[in-house]
C-alpha cells in the first residue's frame, strides 16, 4: 500500500538523516504511484474495460441529463433575472448566489430528507418522484447543485450586454421575444461558461451523489464515488486512472465548447 | 406634404421626479424633414423614443398612421416596423456588418440579400461586408447603423444626433443620404441635433425644445430669420449657454 506509507511519510519528514530517507522512499513511491495510475488509465481506456465505460457512460449521462434540465431552467430564468427590473429580484439575485454557493453535501442531504420513505416528496409515492438510490435521484441533486450557476452566470452575461443594445434592437422592430435572443446571441460567450461551469460543478462532485446514489456496483456508481471507494481499498493506480479519466472528460468538454463557440472567444 | 403622420396631444413623460417631456401638441407631416433643437436634457431623445413606439407617454395620446397610443400602451408591430432610429451611438451585433444589416429583415422573416447589399453600397461599405462590426471605426460605425435603418425602408427615419462626434466627410455623407431617402423616398424624417447648422441645412421645419417642452416650431426659413419667441432667437444666435 504506497500511498499509505506517503501518507505517514508527510507526517515524519524532518531533518533528520533516517526522516529524509524516509521521505525519499516514499517520494519514489508516489511517483510510481502516479506513473502507475496512467498506465493503468491507458490500459483501462485502450482494452475498453466493461467496468470503467459502465461508470463513465452512468456518469455522463447523470450529468449529462442533469446539465440539460440546468439549462433549460437555469438559462432562462438568468436571462428574465438580467432583463427584467421587478419586486423581490434583489432578494431572488441573493438567493441564486447563495445557491451558485451550495455545497454538494448539503444538497445530498437535503435530497436524501426529501426522497426518503418518510420524506415529505418520498411518503407520497407518485412516479414522478424519484427513489433513493437511483440515477434519478442523483439527477434532481445535482440539477440543484449546478442550476444556480447556469442561472447566475446567464445573469451576470446579460447584464453585461451594453444596455442601449435592447433599445437599438427594438427600434429596428424587434419583438420582446427577438429582443431576448438577441441580448443572449450577444451574451454567448457568458453563457456557454455558464454552461461549462455547470457542467464542472457537476462532474467533479462526490458528495450528492454518494449520499443520495449509495454508490451501488452496477446502479448508481459514478466515476467520483468510484474514486473515493477505490482509494478506500487501497487501490491507488486505479483511483488516479479513474481520476485521469475525468480530467480528460473536463478537458474535451471545455475543448468542444470552445470550439462550438467560434471566434467570440477571439475578442 | 400636409397630410399628418403623426399626432401627439397632451403628452407628458417622465422618470421618477420631474417632467421630461411635456407636449400639448405636435403635429408631423408626411414627407417632412422635421428638426428639433435644443440644449441637453430638453427631452429630445425621449420624444424620438415615444416617437419609435419604445416607451408610452404617462398621459396623452399618439396617432400614428391611423392607430392610437395612450399611457400603458402599445402600437401594433406591423406599424411600429415602418418607424426605425438612427442613434448617437450605435451598438452593433457582434457579427459582420452585412449580417448587423440584414438583422432587420431576419427579425421581419425577410432575406433580401440584394438590399443589405444595395444599402452597404449606399453608405460606401460594400468592401466591408464581411468583416466584424465591432472593428469598424465610429464613422464607419455609424454608417453601418444607418444602413441598417435604411435597407427596411422605413416610412418614418428619427435621427437622434446622427453625427454628432463623426468626421466632415461622414457628417456629408449621412447628411447627404438623409436628405435622398427624404426626396427620393418620401420617407418622414425627425431629426434631433444640437447643430443648427445641420437643421438649416436639412430641415423643412425646425422646434426649439427646452426643459421638455416645445418653445416654438416653424418652418425652417422663419425659425432662422425672425423667430416669435425671443429664446429661440438666442438659440440660433448661439447665445444660449448650455
Amino acid at each position: 500500500m504506497p500511498a499509505l506509507v506517503v501518507w505517514i511519510g508527510i507526517d515524519h519528514c524532518g531533518d533528520s538523516l533516517p526522516s529524509r530517507r524516509f521521505c525519499f522512499v516514499q517520494e519514489r513511491a508516489t511517483i510510481e504511484t502516479i506513473w502507475n495510475g496512467l498506465k493503468e488509465a491507458i490500459r483501462l481506456i485502450v482494452s475498453q474495460d466493461p467496468a470503467l465505460f459502465e461508470i463513465l457512460l452512468l456518469s455522463l449521462r447523470v450529468s449529462g441529463t442533469a446539465l440539460l434540465f440546468s439549462t433549460l431552467i437555469g438559462v432562462p430564468l438568468g436571462a428574465v433575472m438580467g432583463l427584467s427590473r421587478f419586486i423581490g429580484r434583489r432578494f431572488l439575485i441573493a438567493l441564486l448566489y447563495t445557491g451558485m454557493g451550495f455545497p454538494p453535501v448539503v444538497v445530498g442531504l437535503f435530497v436524501y430528507l426529501m426522497l426518503s420513505r418518510n420524506g415529505p416528496l418520498g411518503q407520497l409515492d407518485w412516479s414522478i418522484i424519484p427513489n433513493l438510490f437511483t440515477p434519478a435521484a442523483m439527477v434532481v441533486a445535482q440539477c440543484i447543485i449546478s442550476f444556480p450557476l447556469v442561472a447566475g452566470f446567464t445573469m451576470a452575461a446579460v447584464m453585461g450586454v451594453d444596455p442601449a443594445l435592447r433599445q437599438q434592437v427594438q427600434a429596428m422592430g424587434a419583438t420582446r421575444w427577438q429582443t431576448t435572443v438577441a441580448i443572449l446571441s450577444e451574451a454567448r460567450v457568458g453563457v456557454i461558461v455558464s454552461v461549462i461551469a455547470g457542467f464542472g460543478s457537476i462532474i467533479s462532485e462526490v458528495g450528492a451523489v454518494m449520499m443520495v446514489g449509495g454508490n451501488i456496483e452496477h446502479r448508481t456508481r459514478m466515476l467520483t464515488t468510484a474514486i473515493v471507494l477505490e482509494t478506500g481499498k487501497g487501490n491507488f493506480d486505479l483511483a488516479l486512472a479513474i481520476g485521469v479519466i475525468l480530467l480528460a472528460i473536463s478537458f474535451i468538454t471545455n475543448v468542444a465548447m470552445l470550439y462550438l463557440q467560434g471566434k467570440g472567444f477571439d475578442e | 406634404m400636409n397630410e399628418t403622420i403623426y399626432q401627439l396631444r397632451g403628452i407628458t413623460k417622465s422618470y421618477g421626479n420631474g417632467f421630461a417631456l411635456r407636449l400639448d401638441e405636435l403635429d408631423i407631416r408626411r414627407g417632412e424633414i422635421l428638426a428639433l433643437v435644443g440644449p441637453s436634457g430638453a427631452g429630445k431623445s425621449t420624444l424620438l423614443r415615444l416617437l419609435n413606439f419604445l416607451e408610452s407617454p404617462n398621459s396623452g395620446s399618439i396617432r400614428f398612421m391611423g392607430a392610437e397610443v395612450r399611457p400603458g400602451g402599445a402600437m401594433p408591430l406591423e406599424l411600429r416596423r415602418r418607424v426605425t432610429t438612427v442613434f448617437q451611438r450605435p451598438v452593433l451585433l457582434n457579427r459582420s456588418v452585412a449580417a448587423n444589416v440584414r438583422y432587420g429583415l431576419d427579425l421581419r422573416g425577410r432575406g433580401e440579400g440584394d438590399r443589405v447589399k444595395s444599402a452597404l453600397e449606399t453608405v460606401g461599405l460594400a468592401d466591408l461586408s464581411h468583416q466584424r462590426a465591432r472593428t469598424l471605426s465610429g464613422g464607419e460605425a455609424q454608417r453601418v447603423a444607418l444602413a441598417r435603418a435604411l435597407v427596411l425602408e422605413p416610412d418614418v427615419l428619427l435621427l437622434d444626433e446622427p453625427t454628432a462626434n463623426l468626421d466632415p466627410y461622414n457628417v456629408g455623407l449621412i447628411e447627404g443620404i438623409a436628405r435622398q431617402l427624404n426626396q427620393e423616398h418620401g420617407a418622414t424624417l425627425v431629426l434631433v441635433t444640437h447643430n443648427v447648422f445641420q437643421a438649416k441645412r436639412l430641415a423643412h421645419r425646425v422646434g426649439l425644445m427646452l426643459e421638455g417642452r416645445l418653445v416654438e416650431l416653424a418652418e425652417a426659413e422663419a425659425f432662422f430669420e425672425s423667430p416669435a419667441d425671443p429664446r429661440t432667437a438666442a438659440f440660433v444666435r448661439g447665445e444660449m449657454v448650455y
